[in-house]
């Protein structure tokens, strides 16, 4: 991916155009150019970032400078110590997970990890787990839930990896039994669509009581490369799928599966990691805190029937 | 009636007219290609006499086969897809339902009730795959959480058959949800300790393999049947490699502990029968 998608790169311009003034053998001369190019600007962010399609969403959240599980989990807690390994056959580099304290209190915060540059997403498999990474991330929230700690879970993944070790190692088990073990939880759970929630993979570690998304993430059954495939037989047409599954966070929001909407930074997340990390920081102890007034009996009936009810469909007699 | 019997006539047409077929009397094996006589592949329930074969049936043969005669009592099934997404490709999402719907004739994906097998009383969910699929829609989700919350309210055991392809694309996040419905329904019947009887057919992957299928208390499986979570399709395409043979066939998740027992269809309502006793802890009644 281009480090500047197609729609960036008006902004980029003239961005670069008021700093090369700025940085100019006589600023004072330019002030009104820059005054009047910043004016500009402005208005060029409001315009592209009120008008995005669904698939420069898609392009945003999938960005490889966003902030990833790890950046979020630096700039968001303290004293943190990661935890590795399902206890069963390995250590899935693909799912992050571990101890720390959120704004005085202990959490246990889970992610999907995706790579920056192709070593990294080499050993992160782009961010998509094999079966050990939810027996990890399960492993994880049954220690949250023996301690009476609440989780935090980070979903960034294009989905469940499709190999020959995920399938002999039980990849449905391992999604299947995470959304069970989800529901009937007696901690508070918080999830968040950070980047890209790509279907199963992102689920399983996604049934939470509550369920946010960063202003730019998406989140999908089938991303618009692969729905494009199989409806026309051509991936390139994935702008066109993206319109298709309404897989925005305000169309999430209007069919009821999330529960708010975390603003990003103006040109998304990638452009500031610290002010997208201080609304995540505002979103997460808002909803924490509502929570922690539930008794564990109340959280897992609410959650159920949270859940219970999203779908859309006549009943006749 | 019969899908793919017809079907097989169809086959059998375009073939070139070498091998002369009477009418329906003869039969081509979807796997070893055998022509088979047609009378004995039914008194085996739809199995191939030369390879064992079980053909795919549809959600009412399976009914027939496996649960006492009349026994079913169908709960929802006035329950029908809407549009939520106003979804259209090539065609729209309601066009395409309607044809399931003439296809098929069922309203959905899926047939719930109550039902008795060797006596026992049980909710019995089984999928249509010939419905789209047999692929997760809202109504699919939420016939099966209100069979799955029916067999606690009845404190009867379950069993679902399943036979998709996965989540129904065409309503999106919502279709992704009703695995996590789903899941949450099984998740409440485990507590109040009702036993979950996962039978998966042939083929089962995808968000329902991920969701209600692998959460059996007891996973059986008939012979070959494709199972996985990932279509061979993509995962071939992911790792540019051809795959194993019989990779993702039951007997190959039986002996990679996927599954507690491949049954062939003519055991299969003998260890219904077995296993229902256990959970009921009394005798089976002895076959009328």
């Amino acid at each position: 991916m281009p480090e500047a998608l197609e729609f960036e790169k008006p902004l980029l311009e003239l961005e670069n155009r008021i700093a090369e003034l700025r940085a100019s053998s006589d600023p004072l001369a330019a002030r009104d150019e820059i005054a009047s190019l910043e004016e500009r600007l402005r208005r060029l962010q409001q315009r592209t970032y009120a008008s995005l399609t669904p698939w420069q969403r898609t392009q945003l959240a999938r960005h490889p400078k966003r902030p990833h599980t790890l950046d979020l989990f630096r700039l968001l807690l303290e004293d943190f110590v990661e935890l590795h390994g399902d206890r069963l056959y390995g250590d899935d580099k693909a799912i992050v997970g571990g101890l720390g304290r959120f704004e005085g209190q202990s959490v246990v915060a889970i992610g999907h990890q995706k790579g920056r540059d192709t070593r990294e997403n080499l050993a992160r498999n782009f961010g998509m787990p094999h079966p050990e990474g939810y027996r990890k991330a399960l492993r994880l929230m049954k220690l949250a839930e023996k301690f009476a700690k609440p989780v935090f879970t980070f979903i960034d993944t294009p989905g469940a990896y499709p190999g020959l070790g995920a399938e002999e190692r039980g990849q449905a088990e391992a999604i299947a039994r995470n959304l069970r073990e989800m529901a009937g939880l007696r901690t508070p759970v918080v999830a968040v669509v950070t980047g890209e929630g790509g279907s199963g993979g992102a689920l399983a570690i996604g049934v939470a009581d509550r369920v946010l998304m960063l202003e730019y993430a998406i989140y999908s059954v089938i991303s618009p490369e692969g729905c494009a495939a199989i409806l026309w037989g051509d991936a390139a047409k994935a702008p066109e799928a993206a319109e298709l599954l309404r897989l925005t966070a305000p169309d999430l929001q209007g069919l009821g599966v999330i529960d708010g909407i975390v603003p990003e930074p103006v040109g998304g997340a990638h452009r500031n990691w610290e002010e997208t990390a201080a609304a995540l920081r505002q979103a997460l102890r808002d909803h924490l805190w509502e929570l922690k007034g539930k008794t564990s009996d109340q959280l897992v009936q609410d959650r159920y029937e949270k859940f219970r009810k999203i779908g859309v469909f006549e009943e006749t007699t | 009636m019969v899908a793919w019997f017809w079907k097989r006539d169809k086959d059998a047409k375009e073939r070139p007219r070498k091998v002369v077929i009477a009418e329906g009397l003869w039969i081509k094996c979807d796997s070893c290609k055998e022509i088979v006589y047609r009378a004995e592949v039914e008194r085996a329930g739809r199995v191939c006499p030369k390879c064992r074969y079980p053909f795919r049936i549809s959600a009412r043969e399976r009914l027939a086969l496996l649960i006492d005669e009349g026994s079913l009592e169908e709960r929802d099934a006035g329950l029908v897809s809407q549009d939520p997404l106003g979804f259209k490709d090539t065609k729209r999402y309601r066009d395409r339902l309607k044809s399931a719907k003439e296809k098929t004739g069922l309203e959905e994906a899926v047939i719930s009730g109550l039902a008795r097998i060797g006596a026992f009383p049980v909710v019995v969910c089984v999928f249509e795959f010939e419905f789209m699929g047999g692929s997760m829609a809202s109504v699919v989700g939420e016939k099966i959480a209100r069979a799955i919350e029916l067999a606690g309210v009845k404190r009867v055991p379950l069993i679902i058959l399943s036979a998709s392809g996965g989540a129904r694309m065409q309503e999106g996040i919502l279709s992704l949800m009703q695995m996590a419905k789903t899941a949450a329904a099984l998740q409440r019947l485990g507590e109040e300790r009702l036993p979950y009887i996962s039978i998966l057919t042939d083929p089962t992957t995808g968000g329902v393999t991920a969701s209600v299928a692998m959460l059996g208390d007891v996973i059986l499986a008939e012979p070959r049947a494709l199972i996985g979570f990932a279509g061979p399709r993509v995962i071939s395409e992911t790792i540019r490699q051809p795959l194993p043979e019989g990779f993702q066939r039951s007997e190959f998740l039986l002996e990679h502990g996927q599954l507690d027992l491949v049954v062939e269809r003519r055991d299969l309502k003998e260890t219904l029968r077995r296993l229902l006793a256990f959970f009921a802890d009394r005798p089976p009644l002895p076959v009328p």
